[in-house]
């Protein structure tokens, strides 16, 4: 298997694109990537998106955005995994260089969100969910994330409130991050008395519904060089899954897939829990953070909230997270959010975060979860030198 | 819903019909025909009791497209007396008096409609358990309504 590196990176801010659709928001986001590697051809193209055939009855996007771009002839397919598919279709364009298939793939995770209502936004999502067992029952993607963190809170004797450093980290990352769609801080005080969407679930415990796309090229690593002069090293690509449907889980509270795949991620790359210099994981909601730190093994059962508040989170702390705002706060257009972690690791690892720069970031790790967590995935990535 | 996929759901929807595990005894719902504790087959229908408790709850103010009608209302997870957890709504019941291991049953219920001239569905929800009315006549107490 061949080492795969990251040579060039794009996005588009994230927000309310009223005057871009699916093709050209993909288009910007790919261009700016391949200006950013510099490479003349692509073997592939791979589209990480969950929403376009419901949201804008377009499907078959491999074909749609590589025509688009003007790829004539190249190969390209779209990859679904619900809100993970940015990672997945990374997944697959990972091992198509890894494997030999093909030297210059673009990844691109592109979501448009905001042409549709609310109502349909909110059953959209949840197709994420089991259709037969879950969604029939008027369950939305907010109300399966209350019923974890009611659960969690019942378990383990947290107040809502004490939920409020993962958003107030998120917004006051986001603030640095030009890209961000909601570039402002919060306190503590707005965080308790935001407005219920689905109790114990606030306003300001949720990601924002929104539009964006970002982008990746990947090489071999051992060809990076002529084209980068910062690569980053794909070191673990792991996809795990779970059941689709909470109530499938033996124990709900337990995210399996996020375990397994950092347990995989670990393995592959030969590295240590303590060895990661930050972490870019799947803040859908503040509970899906407490839960993923846990399952991932940097906090133990029950903890994770407990890691937040002692600070352990924030840009100084042990573990960094969300370190560019995070879903929370930079914008969660589904499909697109794992290239948007990959994107901002690849910064952290180049030394180009700007304010938000953790100083001598060597190993960041990505976490993009699929539903409340049916696929879950993770990548580790290294600065190159 | 299209009526053949209503049709299909008919046993789970309105008997709460699961799956008994022939090989190790597990009770499944919703029916998954390999069993998730032994990954033998488990095919043999098994109709649950429909009474269990409150696991966790929420109330949606935010709902799909098709149940704005019934806005706010409550959806839980029923811990079933036979062990599987279930998604479905409550009734009969306001939010302020729902809390973790409230003890309910199974009521068949319209899960939501279609229109005008679409399917309307029936299915599950769960509401408290009713207790048998006691009467304790008194003839001296007034009745007030």
């Amino acid at each position: 298997m061949r080492e795969v590196a990251i040579i060039g990176i794009g996005q588009t801010p994230v927000g309310e694109h009223w005057d871009k659709g699916l093709r050209e928001l993909a288009l910007e986001a790919l261009e700016a990537a391949i200006r950013d590697a510099g490479v003349e051809r692509l073997d592939a193209l791979y589209i990480g998106n969950m929403l376009s055939g419901q949201v804008e009855a377009q499907e078959h996007l491999g074909a749609l955005v590589a025509d688009f771009a003007g790829m004539h002839g190249v190969e390209a397919v779209k990859v679904e995994a619900a809100c993970a598919s940015g990672a997945a279709a990374l997944r697959i364009g990972y091992a198509m260089v890894a494997g030999g298939l093909a030297d210059f793939v673009a990844v691109v995770g592109v979501e448009k969100m905001t042409d549709a209502s609310g109502e349909t936004i909110t059953a959209a999502l949840a197709t994420a969910a089991d259709a037969e067992y879950e969604a029939v029952h008027g369950m939305t993607f907010t109300a399966l994330n209350a019923l974890l963190m009611r659960r969690y809170m019942h378990e383990y004797g947290y107040r809502r409130e004490d939920f409020a450093p993962f958003s107030i980290n998120a917004h006051r990352n986001a603030v640095h991050n030009p890209y961000a769609m909601l570039r402002f801080p919060i306190t503590a005080e707005a965080f308790a008395s935001a407005r219920m969407i689905a109790d114990p679930i606030t306003l300001l415990d949720a990601s924002p519904v929104c539009d964006g796309a970002a982008a990746v090229i990947l090489c071999p690593a051992d060809q990076a060089r002529a084209f980068q002069e910062r690569p980053v090293r794909i070191r673990a690509s792991t996809v795990a899954t779970d059941t689709v449907a909470l109530h499938d889980r033996r124990d709900p509270l337990w995210l399996e897939a996020a375990a397994l795949s950092a347990y995989r991620a670990f393995q592959q790359a030969g590295v240590r829990l303590e060895d990661i210099d930050f972490f870019e994981l799947h803040d859908a909601f503040t509970i899906m953070a407490a839960l993923s730190l846990e399952a991932s093994g940097f906090a133990p059962r029950g903890r994770g909230v407990a890691m937040a508040l002692e600070g352990a989170i924030f840009r100084d702390g042990r573990l960094p997270i969300a370190t560019m705002g995070g879903l929370k706060a930079r914008g969660h257009p589904v499909g697109a959010t794992g290239i948007y972690q990959v994107v901002e690791a690849v910064l952290q690892l180049r030394g180009q975060a700007g304010p938000n720069q953790i100083p001598h970031a060597r190993l960041g790790m990505t976490q993009n979860i699929g539903g409340t967590g049916a696929t879950v995935i993770t990548h580790i990535l290294e600065a190159m030198d | 819903m299209h009526p053949a996929r209503a049709w299909r759901g008919r046993s789970q929807r309105y008997r709460l019909e699961g799956e008994i595990c022939e090989g190790c005894g597990a009770r499944l719902f919703p029916p998954r025909d390999i069993c998730p504790e032994c990954q033998r087959p488990a095919r043999t229908p098994y109709p649950l009791s429909g009474r269990g408790e409150v696991y966790s709850y929420t109330v949606v103010y935010e709902p799909p497209a098709g149940y704005e009608e019934q806005v706010p209302y409550i959806v839980a997870l029923i811990k079933l007396e036979e062990g599987p957890l279930v998604s479905a709504m409550l009734t009969d019941v306001g939010p302020e008096e729902v809390y973790i291991g409230m003890p309910v049953e199974m009521v068949t219920r319209v899960l939501h409609r279609q229109g005008e001239h679409g399917v309307i569905a029936y299915g599950y929800k769960f509401r408290p358990i009713l207790r048998r009315a006691v009467t304790i006549p008194s003839p001296s107490a007034p009745v007030t309504a």
